[in-house]
């Protein structure tokens, strides 16, 4: 069963003169995929993200979570299947300034409420260990560097364990060396924890170096490659 | 900590100097809505202890509500008549010792006989329209405050001369009769006696004050002219609140119209409860008021932290975690600004006690207050729901943000 699925999903922006955001798109993610969406500015790459997020309803088509159809959740659905299923890294850091890193990555598990009080510390300190950020803990976002601060997004969207992550431009506005650190993170975590991760991004040179590239134009998937990536490289 | 008090609690601290207003606004308010109805109530239950100590709880006299009617009357329904000289009674009430007896049996409370008589009193070229009470002062501590209100002397004065009678202080003032003066009283009976001022009342009814007197029931029944003579029983009881419902059962069991201290003063009473409307209003309006305070600092925050509240909902946070977070918030605010308030009120209490006034038309020099948890609970209780119906509609905005419109914003 896919992880997620998009089955002729349009959406439009209503208006005076309403704007197709996406047209007819249907696509398909599986479990341990590395998905690049690429394509020009206004093309539709980030409205289809938060499409299959959840974060927007279609026009028409249906969006489905692990063969669910979530054109029938309310809000609040909605709502818990992104705190529950999903996670999101956007290009901005978006971290809540008056907290902590620490409180920054145990919101969501204080929000789903799955974990016990301290193994949400635990889990939160792991997985801040693990992406290079163990002595950052007690700082608040101004204090770190802008790649510090997206690698903090991307263990805030792990924090409930989700099984799709979903990246918004995640290195859109970091320098080379940090591009690099977050691109790296997030081949691991396709690699190492099995999760999928669907990104979307200007850099072509990214896209090919992740598992899978789908190409926007106008709203309409116009190319959808695998390629073959020796993980190790 | 529970995650939705965490975050209001990390946006308000944040925020110091605004929340710091918005909390002195609720302060504020409350602070005056406590200082008001602090002196509010206690000017009118001084008013009231002062009615209630001064007269009797229940004044039984020989009246009654309706002339009895005609015996053609009670004979045929159908008859009418009109133009007739109410029958002539002899005054006072009828058996008065079997009558008390009969109320005592079931009375709680005391019962005193007394003859009331309107007399003038002449001394010293004046001449004052004056009520003459005449009384058995060992009875009359169950049934008044008299015996406490005795200055210069104690109410068993009125043993010491063959006439002897005790004055309002105000009257004895105004006819400038001292203790020992003998003055004059006079019915419009024709009736008139020698009296010997024996000691001064002072109850701070100015009415009472200025205009009455005290003699022995004997004394009265010979100014009234009628041997025996009881024309009033004055009751008192243990809660002076349960008097109009006692006066009802008296009436009914005597016959006797029955009149208790609130029914007495119904239209001074009903006063007050215009004068509590306005209070409450004012009260009101100041709360009212300082909900702006608190629902612009609740709009500002959710204005600032819209990027964060698109963040949150992203994340997963439902519409109600969202709204909770502010209308939490807003309830700090009315929080903070009630306890404040409650020690601001408390204050001014405290402040305004010690203020002097002279006043000729009262007792005290300081202000009367009355000091009650119940102000302080009903003022908190009105901050904190002006603050959550203040909060409620800016958090309910931002509850429904779409995330993707401030995202891409940002972006």
């Amino acid at each position: 069963m896919p992880l997620i699925e998009a089955r002729k999903v349009t959406r439009i922006l209503p208006g005076i003169v309403p704007t197709t955001l996406v047209q007819g798109v249907d696509l398909t993610v599986g479990e341990n995929e590395f998905v690049a969406i690429t394509g020009p500015s206004g093309s539709g790459k980030s409205s289809l993200l938060y499409l299959l997020g959840l974060l927007d309803l279609p026009t028409t088509g249906e969006v489905l979570i692990r063969g669910r159809d979530t054109s029938h959740m309310d809000e609040e659905e909605r709502a818990f299947t992104r705190l529950s299923m999903l996670g999101f890294v956007f290009q901005f850091h978006f971290l809540l300034p008056e907290f902590t890193i620490l409180d920054n990555v145990t919101l969501p598990m204080r929000a789903l409420g799955r974990y016990p009080a301290g193994a949400m510390k635990t889990r939160a300190s792991e997985l801040l260990d693990v992406l290079g950020l163990g002595d950052h803990m007690n700082k608040r976002p101004d204090q770190l560097s802008g790649g510090q601060r997206q690698r903090v997004a991307v263990a805030r969207a792990l924090a409930n364990e989700p099984a799709i992550i979903l990246a918004d431009e995640p290195t859109g506005s970091l320098d080379s060396k940090a591009s690099e650190q977050v691109f790296a993170v997030l081949r691991d975590i396709v690699d190492k924890q099995g999760k999928t991760v669907v990104a979307v991004t200007h850099d072509l040179g990214l896209a090919e170096r992740m598992d899978r590239h789908v190409e926007l134009l106008d709203g309409r998937i116009v190319g959808d490659e695998q390629h073959q990536i020796n993980a190790m490289t | 900590m529970n995650l939705i008090l965490d975050i209001a609690w990390t946006h308000v601290r944040s925020r110091v100097r605004q929340t710091g207003f918005a909390v002195a606004g609720v302060a504020t308010g409350v602070g005056f809505s406590i200082m008001m109805a602090s002196l509010m109530h206690g000017s009118q239950n001084d008013f009231t202890e002062r009615l209630i100590n001064t007269l009797p709880h229940i004044t039984v006299t020989d009246e009654r509500r309706k002339p009895p009617p005609q015996p053609a009357e009670q004979l045929f329904a159908s008859a009418e008549i009109h133009g007739l000289t109410p029958e002539a009674r002899r005054p006072g009430i009828k058996n008065p010792l079997a009558t008390m007896a009969a109320l005592e049996s079931w009375l709680p409370g005391g019962i005193a006989p007394s003859v009331k008589v309107q007399a003038i009193i002449r001394y010293a070229n004046h001449d004052v329209s004056t009520t003459v009470t005449g009384i058995d002062p060992r009875r009359e501590s169950s049934v008044s405050e008299l015996p406490k209100q005795m200055r210069g002397a104690t109410l068993n004065a009125l043993y010491r001369a063959t006439n002897a009678i005790v004055l309002g202080d105000r009257l004895s003032e105004k006819i400038g009769a001292r203790i020992g003066a003998n003055i004059t009283l006079q019915t419009s009976q024709g009736a008139r006696i020698t009296a010997q001022v024996v000691g001064f009342f002072h109850t701070g009814v100015r009415q009472q004050d200025e205009s009455s007197a005290y003699v022995l029931t004997k004394t009265g029944q010979i100014l009234a002219q009628q041997t025996g003579l009881i024309n009033e029983l004055r009751i008192r009881l243990p809660n002076a609140l349960k008097s109009r419902e006692v006066a009802t059962r008296v009436e009914r069991d005597t016959g006797y119209k029955s009149v208790s201290w609130d029914e007495a003063y119904e239209d001074l009473l009903s006063t007050f409860i215009i004068r509590n409307i306005i209070m409450y209003a004012v009260v009101g309006a100041i709360l009212l008021v300082a909900s702006f305070g608190t629902y612009n600092i609740i709009s500002t925050i959710t204005h600032e932290k819209a990027r964060d509240i698109a963040i949150m909902k992203s994340l997963g946070f439902s519409e109600f975690t969202v709204r909770s977070i502010f209308v939490v918030e807003a309830l700090i605010i009315g929080f903070a600004g009630a306890l404040v308030g409650f020690v601001l009120g408390y204050l001014l209490c405290r402040a305004l006690g010690t203020v002097r006034i002279t006043n000729p038309f009262l007792d005290s020099d300081r202000l009367p207050l009355t000091y009650t948890y119940v102000h302080y609970a009903l003022a908190g209780l009105v901050a904190l729901v002006s603050s959550i119906a203040a909060g409620y509609q800016p958090a309910r905005k931002a509850a429904r943000v779409h995330p993707v419109e401030i995202i891409r914003g940002a972006t």
